[in-house]
């Protein structure tokens, strides 16, 4: 069916007819060494079916171990995520015959998962959205199954199993649905990435498949006097962050069009799942399976449940790092920092923050090493490729060259010659200015060239006394090319001054 | 409760089974023999009782997160039923993920 | 005496005290397979070749005065439930006809460490599902008694073998009473261990909350033996217990001063055959004799067990069974009648106007491979678990019966605190006739009725030889202990063949 998009309709109104209610089912790879049940290896990118074993193919009589780190990268995740962490949970069986499952059945948790009922603060500093927090239902963890390579051409061929991925740790994280516009589910995935990322839990590689997400979707319309919710879609195959906030726009015109021309609501239809195809920027109706998954969960014998201590939890919480909703308000209280450069500074990671806080508390200014952080290092650091780790400038040096300007022992522009030559040959603020030449103007001799300027140029000076001070612009150049190691300001300052004592 | 032909034929599917109507017939009545004997369970007042899904009492069981060899490819292709030497091979899977 | 007059434990003294070659013994026993097993048919496969090779590297190991293991030299017979490396692990089913393991089971793993000797394996119900070991796609297994009827199952095979002689030890399962029943129907030591006891890494699961791996043997020392050999915690196994194992053989000979015995009064109801009642009787007199209490001990949920176990271990099963699924191991129904089916179909279809229901190509795949590798038994068990844990029926049969279970076992910890151990019959009959009850799936359960509850409360319990019909069937005995309460069990069954010659008795074979 061809859809009629109502764009015309938004554009009337100036809003839109409908809200968009939105929940995200996020999966996210582990970082462990091994298999969540076995002790095969999880590593990206080797030989089809060379990372396998009885276990992890489901041979006939195989059992599993549940690997310990994942189940503390998942505890750890959920407490930063502020979910309950339950005293007791189990694992179940969730039945389904796919070629890639080959135990015919996935290990995941069902009634009691390791954690429940948390929250997670997203907000958007150039204003798209206002702040708020987006509750999560629930997390827990499961294994992953393998890859089906299908035959795209015809459909005809055989499709190809690869059970490498098979057994791979994931903890799904699944919202509220509590995001009502694709820029939310944006920030949403946005801040959980970092989230993770801070605690060096998940690669979180979209292109890998270490971080995969679902949504669901649906529409609430204020029908004249009634409200009505359209049925909610779960659309899949989004594989960016903008692929997701595309999908969703898309999903909720097309269920608002759909809704008008057939009037169903919630209720009227089964859940439907929807695939994003990104190359004709489309959701697609997926084929619905024989028997609409009933999935004929129980508890799974072959794993006990696990049990955790108050005490346990406290230990697991110590050893949380500071995360970036925290650090945020830290930054912007004791720098002086605005939203927005605070979250700039945030999203490059534990290693960006550290090398920014050292910067700032060096050149006791803020809002200087803030502006330094994020255009001259952060460009450096694009330009070369490399990690915070690996940069070579420390920010003790660099402080050392915020410093030099605070003193006006040389200007800004001049400054950023000397930062490219302390990046290239590992040097210390003073030893770039010497390299560059840059020395300071002694006060008699800047005064000497500013008298100089004066009378070569007595039109400036008619000016100036006319009330046109701008027009002291013209000697600074002149001022400059005379003695490059001049202060600009310092020049229109004293040439200012001689002109008023006349 | 009484068992359908169409129940016993929706199982099938989800069992993935599949089964000639005769013997379809002959199951649906020996299945519902067996869940009449088993609804004697009804007669008992199990509320608040905690369900036993495991015969053991124990509890946390973690392996190490140490890797250790994986087993042959040629090892695991041997007992797959259609294979190309590095893949599986199933028919056709039509847009079903 | 011949060779095969000796227990293992004689066996194991022979060899030690080089009076016999682990080669003359296994060579007694596979000359035993190659006069009687054509008429049992208790092997799937025998070893003969590695045997005898693996026998000669063991007798010259011992003859340099190097350190053998604990079983050293001693054939064990492995049920075809229990994967054993390079070896077809078929579970008497045509799915697994041409599987070949590639790794071995903890217990296979164990008798290999422990130097036994693996002797060929034993046939039994497909997937360990059954009562008779007629359910095997490879032929049923005979009672070596009388050979018209049933060695009992799942565990046949295992128990034939004893029975007949063509193996001093023998590895059974016991799900619901797989190895005890059979023991019993054969005459024979059954010992299904306390879940958690033995690992189950290897063991093809039927129901995995109920499995267990157990010695099936002629004597109650040769049990403790193999007990001995396989017992432990597994690490690959999450649900094995870390118990200490205690010596099994050390304290077997020590009578049990102040045994208190617990009869079980809904073990002696209706529809348990005289005979059985009089041997079993008889048995709790031997006791008495022997300084025991005898008290009457009521377990009220016992009459649920079977409703409860035909729920729970199908529904497991449902779930285990469907890795069967001709893909990645096992067998695969043919691609042209594959094509050929949905061809069929569809013209079908299209004549009645419904092309949209058509089955895809995979899932036809599934249904035939499943439907041609599965025998009947096994496929209604995965029918009725998969109903019973299908939504909207959930909670009436699989969580009812998981409820019902807590009260069974609260039975079990109940009377514990009376007795020591309970005493009462294997089976409410000896053995029955070939092909009597394959028609009633349902009277085919019935006869677990004293051996569910034993695995539901993940108990440990023994089977061991009381009595003979007048049909000249055998008849066992069984007691059953708290769990982790095995030397309690083995050194109270000793005490009983100490008095009396039941398992001395052998199965009159034709040659």
């Amino acid at each position: 069916m061809k859809l009629k998009m109502t764009d015309s309709t938004e554009q009337k109104n100036g809003s839109l007819p409908y809200e968009m209610i939105i929940g995200l089912e996020v999966h996210v790879q582990l970082k462990t060494e091994t298999k969540l049940f076995c002790r095969c290896s999880t590593k990206f990118g080797a030989e089809p079916n060379t990372q396998t074993c009885p276990v992890c193919i489901g041979m006939p009589g195989a059992l599993p171990v549940m690997n310990r780190r994942a189940y503390d990268l998942a505890i750890k995740t959920a407490l930063a995520l502020d979910i309950g962490i339950p005293h007791f949970t189990k694992w179940d069986r969730k039945n389904y015959y796919y070629p890639d499952l080959p135990r015919g059945y996935q290990i995941s948790q069902f009634d009691l998962p390791l954690s429940e009922g948390g929250k997670l603060e997203i907000s958007d500093p150039k204003g798209g959205f206002k702040t708020k927090n987006v509750g999560i239902t629930r997390a827990h963890l499961e294994d992953d199954a393998g890859k089906s390579l299908h035959d795209e051409a015809s459909g005809k061929a055989d499709t190809r199993i690869d059970l490498n991925r098979t057994g791979t740790p994931l903890l799904e994280i699944v919202s509220e649905p509590d995001m009502s516009s694709p820029q939310e589910a944006k920030g949403y995935l946005t801040e959980l990435k970092l989230l993770l990322t801070y605690l060096e839990v998940s690669d979180c590689n979209m292109q890998e498949g270490s971080l995969r997400v679902d949504a669901n979707v649906n529409l609430k319309i204020q029908n004249g006097n009634e409200t009505v919710y359209t049925p909610i879609v779960e659309v899949k195959n989004m594989n960016s962050f903008r692929a997701v906030e595309r999908a969703v726009a898309y999903e909720a015109k097309r269920q608002y069009t759909v809704w008008q021309e057939t009037g169903l609501v919630k209720g009227q239809l089964p859940k439907q799942t929807r695939g994003w195809d990104d190359s004709a920027q489309i959701t697609r109706a997926q084929r619905e399976k024989e028997d609409a998954s009933d999935y004929r969960y129980f508890p799974e014998p072959d794993l006990c449940p696990a049990v955790i201590t108050e005490e346990e939890i406290a230990s697991y919480r110590a050893t949380l790092p500071e995360l970036p909703g925290a650090i945020r308000k830290r930054l912007q209280g004791d720098f002086d920092l605005n939203p927005y450069d605070a979250d700039v500074i945030v999203n490059q990671g534990q290693g960006g923050v550290d090398y920014y806080e050292e910067l700032a508390k060096e050149c006791g200014d803020g809002k200087q090493a803030s502006n330094w952080f994020q255009q001259d290092v952060l460009r450096k650091l694009n330009e070369s490729e490399t990690t915070f780790a690996e940069f070579s400038l420390q920010p003790s040096r660099l402080a050392g060259l915020l410093l030099a300007v605070q003193k006006k022992e040389v200007d800004t522009t001049r400054a950023k010659d000397v930062f490219g030559v302390m990046y290239e040959k590992n040097l210390t603020a003073q030893e770039g200015m010497k390299e560059l030449g840059i020395e300071q103007v002694d006060t008699s001799a800047l005064s000497d060239l500013c008298k100089m300027l004066l009378e070569k140029n007595p039109q400036v000076v008619e000016d100036v006394k006319s009330g046109k001070k701008q027009a002291v612009g013209a000697l600074i150049g002149q001022a400059k090319k005379a003695n490059p190691n001049v202060n600009p300001g310092e020049v229109r300052k004293v040439c200012l001054d001689l002109i008023e004592q006349g | 409760m009484a068992l359908s032909l169409e129940e016993v034929r929706k199982v099938a599917l989800l069992a993935r089974l599949q089964f000639t109507e005769e013997e379809l017939v002959e199951l649906t009545s020996q299945m519902g023999d067996i869940l009449k004997y088993v609804d004697q369970l009804s007669e008992l007042d199990t509320e608040g009782i905690e369900p036993m899904a495991h015969a053991a009492e124990v509890q946390n069981v973690f392996a190490d997160d140490i890797q250790q060899p994986s087993l042959p490819r040629e090892v695991i292709m041997e007992n797959a039923p259609k294979h190309d030497g590095k893949y599986y091979r199933v028919p056709a899977v039509l847009g079903d993920e | 005496m011949s060779i095969l007059e000796y227990s293992a434990t004689e066996l194991k003294k022979k060899l030690e005290a080089k009076e016999l070659t682990s080669v003359e013994v296994v060579t007694a026993y596979l000359n035993q397979i190659k006069e009687y097993d054509g008429e049992i048919r208790a092997f799937s496969f025998v070893n003969e070749e590695e045997a005898l090779n693996q026998a000669a590297e063991v007798d010259s190991r011992r003859k340099r005065g190097e350190k053998v293991g604990l079983l050293a030299g001693i054939p064990v017979a492995v049920k075809e439930v229990l994967a054993t490396e390079g070896q077809k692990t078929t579970c008497s089913s045509k799915m697994l006809e041409n599987f070949v393991s590639p790794y071995n089971a903890t217990v296979v793993q164990k008798i290999k460490d422990e130097d036994g000797i693996l002797l060929g394996r034993t046939n039994m119900d497909e997937f360990a599902m059954g009562s008779s070991t007629e359910n095997s796609a490879f032929g049923a297994t005979s009672n070596p008694w009388n050979t018209d009827y049933v060695p009992g199952g799942s565990s046949g095979g295992a128990a034939a073998c004893v029975a007949a002689d063509m193996a001093p030890l023998s590895l059974g399962t016991d799900t619901g009473g797989s190895i005890r029943q059979p023991a019993g129907l054969c005459g024979i030591v059954g010992l299904k261990p306390t879940y958690g006891r033995v690992s189950r890494y290897g063991l093809v699961a039927f129901a995995s909350s109920l499995d267990q791996v157990g010695p099936m043997t002629r004597t109650v020392a040769d049990s403790a033996l193999l007990l001995q050999a396989i017992a432990g915690h597994d690490r690959l196994d999450s649900t094995s217990a870390n118990v200490e194992v205690p010596d099994y053989l050390n304290d077997l000979e020590k009578p049990l001063a102040g045994l208190r015995l617990g009869v079980v009064t809904e073990h002696f109801g209706e529809g348990l055959d005289e005979e059985v009642r009089q041997a079993v009787n008889d048995s709790i007199e031997v006791y008495r004799s022997l300084g025991a209490t005898i008290s009457e001990v009521s377990l009220p949920h016992n009459k649920y067990g079977i409703a409860a176990y035909y729920l729970i271990a199908p529904s497991e099963a449902s779930s285990n069974l469907a890795r069967y699924d001709g893909v990645h191991y096992g067998y695969r129904a043919d691609e042209r009648e594959i094509w050929q089916e949905l061809t069929e179909e569809r013209h079908r279809l299209v004549a009645d106007g419904d092309e949209r229901s058509a089955t895809s190509p995979l899932v036809k795949m599934y249904c035939k491979t499943r439907s041609e590798g599965f025998g009947a038994e096994v496929k209604r068990r995965i029918m009725l678990g998969t109903y019973a844990l299908s939504a909207g029926y959930y909670d009436a049969y699989y969580l009812k019966a998981l409820k019902v279970r807590r009260l069974i076992q609260k039975d079990y910890l109940e009377a514990f605190k009376e007795v020591d151990l309970l005493i009462g019959p294997v089976t409410p009959t000896p053995a029955f006739k070939t092909g009597e009850k394959t028609g009633d799936p349902l009277s085919m359960y019935l006869g677990d009725l004293f051996t569910v509850c034993t695995n539901l409360a993940g108990v440990a319990a023994i089977s061991i030889p009381c009595g003979f019909s007048k049909d000249g069937l055998p008849i066992g005995l069984q007691l059953q202990s708290p769990q982790f309460h095995e030397q309690q069990l083995l050194r109270v069954a000793h005490m009983y063949q100490t008095q009396t010659d039941w398992h001395i008795k052998r199965a009159p074979l034709a040659s």
